[in-house]
């Protein structure tokens, strides 16, 4: 592994998540906007510096992201490969920029490599690699990948009658790929309890809306005739993310989907809710400008 | 159906087998063994010959329906979970429904999945080219990390599929249903080896899978006339056993290639690759050429393609330029 894991970066985690979980809700829900406004900004400035990323798609999940990291997922930063980890998937592997700053924040390497983001040779490819990067459990990009293996991770727990969990992140219109239906009814079929799949419903692909491409409403009567049981809520609501994700689940209850109604580009005026800002990477003047919103919100 | 193009030409007497069934038999004797192993299919229980794993180990079989990519990507999750998955579909589809899953959540990610690709080549003849598995060298040995290999017979498959087992990252595993013989001598399998079935220094003859017995055939009527063929079994397609290749080149100076594939990125193609830049000597490729495969027994697709006994001899002949005035 070419990244190594920050110093008492495990121990530092576990306090913090439990430190969340056992906090009031309004200061759970502070400080884990304190934290994914941090993530975003090192996003932002990873992109600027690198002239290229995906920031619509990174902020709509910035969120989701680090409800996880910080209050939910029970994972080791100094031990990325324990055995009894719960397991994160982000199918929307072009999201990469936000992943690898939530995994900095998180400790599984020093902050100071996210200046090498799709550098020539650098680690952080702009799709993650697991071999390369720790904390990342499988090398995504094409879209309509994560959702199957989650499954088999998901399969490998029920079959060790492990309680650990199996989290992954699509898309939305990731979601017009046929393999993730072949998973929906596989996982359904198979009472994966401690699987749940969260959809960023953004509600833009590369180019339009989904609606305008190949619609997917209704999202959540599609997922529930799959067998799953459905939440939807507000993708930047903290404490909604967080009561649902932490939800105790059995490992023979139906698979969770949980549809998180998010804003492509998240967190900047100028960038929000506009299909432009899928790849488009913001100018000196405008990451400027960004970087003083997302500190002041 | 009728026996094989390679069957009909060796000893009147041999027994064929179809490797599946050594196949189905190792993989209960490895679930067996180690708790890890486990079957993933897709909807192939019958045609995987899996039904008595799934009777003995019912849990340990995860059969996700007619959904290949999903059957892929699964098996990768699972050996993320600290399990060996063997991931069992007729090769036509686990290899092209699923090809960019074994790139990316495969190989590329490098977990440790066993890809069995079941029938592979003419084994379903008459059922036409959708169901020909006949791309699978070309396809997967371009994935770095992928391990491709083409066991010859039962002892061969067990010997390969134990190695699978205990190595730890991706192969790729053609398990035959075209029956075949023994072979002789038994080479013990090395992963990466070549095996040296017969020595000789006028020309040297390379099978894979089906195709080894029918160069054995084949050097059995050449020695008749005088022609000494070296007889390799390349088992493992990908990587290249280097040093036979080379070896046979220097010392026999010819070389023919066999194979139920497409000779267009397949074990031909590998060979020709290599030797061309370290040690280039005349070649034949035999194998698919590019055409879709008509229908037709496997037998007769043999015979069609130029890869039985009797084609490989008769191309043996043209390269040495021996037994022109022999009968064929």
């Amino acid at each position: 592994m070419v990244l190594a894991p920050v110093p008492s970066a495990t121990a530092r985690l576990a306090g913090l998540r439990h430190e969340l979980r056992a906090a009031p809700p309004a200061e759970r829900a502070a400080r884990l906007r304190e934290l994914a406004y941090s993530i975003r900004r090192s996003d932002l400035e990873m992109i600027s510096r690198a002239g290229q990323g995906h920031i619509g798609g990174d902020f709509s999940a910035a969120d989701i992201v680090t409800v996880l990291y910080f209050a939910v997922l029970d994972v080791r930063p100094e031990e990325p490969e324990w055995a009894e980890r719960d397991r994160f998937v982000l199918s929307k592997g072009h999201a990469a920029g936000i992943l690898y700053s939530a995994l900095s924040h998180a400790g599984f390497f020093p902050e100071a490599e996210l200046t090498t983001f799709m550098e020539p040779l650098s680690p952080l490819n702009g799709h993650p690699n697991r071999r390369k990067v720790p904390g990342v459990e499988t090398n995504t990009g094409p879209l309509g990948h994560g959702f199957p293996v989650a499954v088999g991770m998901a399969v490998a727990a029920k079959l060790d009658g492990s309680h650990r969990r199996t989290c992954v992140l699509t898309g939305d219109g990731e979601l017009q790929e046929g393999s993730n239906w072949e998973a929906a009814m596989s996982a359904s079929q198979q009472r994966l309890g401690r699987l749940t799949v969260i959809v960023d419903r953004n509600r833009f692909q590369q180019g339009a809306a989904t609606e305008e491409t190949s619609g997917l409403d209704p999202l959540d009567a599609k997922w529930a005739s799959f067998g799953f049981d459905v939440r939807t809520v507000d993708g930047h609501d903290y404490e909604a993310l967080y009561q649902a994700l932490s939800e105790e689940r059995s490992l023979d209850d139906r698979p969770l989907c949980l549809i998180a109604d998010t804003i492509k580009g998240k967190g900047v005026s100028f960038i929000e809710d506009r299909v432009e800002w899928h790849h488009k990477v913001p100018t000196a003047e405008q990451t400027a400008a960004a970087f003083e919103e997302l500190t002041a919100r | 159906m009728s026996t094989t193009a390679a069957a009909s030409t060796t000893t009147a007497a041999a027994e064929l087998h179809d490797c599946r069934k050594t196949f189905a038999e190792t993989l209960i004797e490895l679930a067996e063994t180690d708790p890890r192993t486990v079957a993933v299919c897709n909807d192939s229980v019958g045609s995987s010959h899996l039904k008595e794993f799934q009777q003995r180990f019912p849990d340990r079989l995860v059969n996700v329906g007619i959904a290949e990519q999903l059957m892929v990507g699964a098996g990768a999750g699972l050996a993320n979970g600290g399990r060996v998955p063997f991931v069992c579909a007729a090769a036509p589809f686990l290899t092209g429904r699923a090809l960019e899953q074994i790139k990316a959540d495969v190989a590329y990610s490098r977990t440790n999945v066993k890809l069995c690709a079941m029938s592979p080549g003419f084994a379903y003849g008459q059922l036409g080219p959708t169901h020909h598995g006949v791309e699978d060298f070309a396809w997967l040995r371009t994935l770095p990390e992928m391990v491709v290999l083409a066991p010859a017979d039962p002892a061969e498959t067990r010997e390969a599929l134990l190695w699978a087992h205990q190595y730890d990252g991706p192969v790729y595993l053609r398990i035959g249903r075209t029956k075949v013989p023994d072979l002789a001598p038994h080479v013990p399998f090395e992963a990466g080896r070549a095996a040296c079935l017969r020595d000789g220094r006028d020309i040297t003859l390379i099978g894979v899978g089906t195709t080894v017995s029918a160069a054995l055939a084949a050097s059995a009527k050449l020695a008749a006339e005088g022609v000494d063929a070296r007889v390799l079994n390349f088992s493992t397609v990908k990587p290249l056993d280097e040093e036979a290749l080379l070896a046979a080149a220097v010392e026999t100076g010819r070389i023919i290639t066999v194979e139920e594939a497409n000779v267009h990125g397949g074990l031909g193609s590998a060979v020709a690759e290599f030797l061309a830049a370290r040690e280039p000597v005349p070649m034949k490729l035999l194998g698919v050429r590019d055409e879709f495969t008509p229908t037709g027994s496997p037998a007769f697709l043999a015979e069609y393609f130029g890869i039985d006994a009797e084609a490989i001899a008769r191309a043996a002949r043209e390269l040495t330029g021996a037994g022109q005035g022999a009968a064929a």
